[in-house]
């Protein structure tokens, strides 16, 4: 009877402050994009032609992001009927997008102008019982190019 | 040091390919995170201390591809990838490599 009751307790505790984390991240990545839409992620891996007059720099991006107990109770029921699990979508939606704007706001830190040859990689980190996802860490990087400061 | 994932810098040729050079860390977690990743678990959202944890690790692997190849006499890496994988429970490997190469 305990156990269901706290069973009961995490899951609302994990609703509530799950959806209003979600909400809120969504809107802080909204605004951050607006902003650093000026610095184009470019995924092609040939750098432009014919201006040389740039500095190289890598640049990198990551963030370790974990799912609420209530999406993820939803998650395993999921697992018996199977389809699509909405809550891991948004759960690597906010990890890739968040790498990569911090990996964009390092670019414009250092005055570049564009970021090329954009790699995301994603990696499960905390595993909860029966081999569930608790965490993912993605990383994003690419190659920054800086306008040489001309005198 | 000149670092980079791209094949080809615009402007500059590569004068020698010195080869692979490679770095990696293996961390484990820490016991107060741990705890504060189990709170987060419940309440969803960023944990702060992997996330600075899993950084502090990819630089020293990081560095240590790059003493690699000031070792070996370069003066840039190119192509560079990072990869992660978990060994064992609460331990991840952290890994970079990258091609050492001599430039004009």
């Amino acid at each position: 009877m305990i156990d269901l009751i706290i069973f009961l307790i995490l899951l609302a505790l994990g609703y509530g402050f799950g959806r209003l984390a979600e909400s809120r991240h969504y809107t802080s990545i909204r605004e951050r994009e607006k902003e650093l839409n000026v610095i184009p992620a470019i995924a092609s891996r040939i750098p432009p032609h014919g201006r040389p007059d740039f500095d190289i720099h890598l640049v990198t991006g990551s963030v370790v992001i974990s799912i609420d107990y209530f999406k993820r109770f939803i998650a395993g029921l999921r697992n018996l009927l199977g389809g699509r699990i909405s809550a891991y979508e948004t759960l690597l939606d906010r990890a890739r997008r968040e790498a990569l704007l911090r990996m964009k706001a390092e670019a414009r830190d250092l005055g570049a102008e564009m970021v090329f040859n954009i790699k995301l990689e994603t990696a499960s980190i905390h595993k909860g019982r029966g081999g569930s996802i608790g965490s993912v860490e993605v990383l994003a990087y690419g190659t920054a190019f800086i306008p040489h400061q001309t005198s | 040091m000149l670092v980079s994932n791209l094949e080809i810098v615009p402007g500059k040729r590569i004068q020698k390919h010195l080869g692979l050079v490679q770095g990696s860390s293996v961390r484990a977690k820490h016991v107060g995170r741990d705890f504060m990743a189990g709170l987060k678990n419940i309440f969803g959202g960023e944990l702060k201390g992997y996330t600075e944890l899993l950084q502090e690790s990819r630089q020293e692997a990081y560095d240590r591809m790059l003493q690699q190849a000031e070792s070996i006499g370069a003066n840039a890496v190119l192509n560079i990838r990072f990869s992660t994988s978990s060994i064992a429970a609460g331990a991840a490997e952290l890994f970079a490599y990258g091609t050492a190469v001599i430039m004009e």
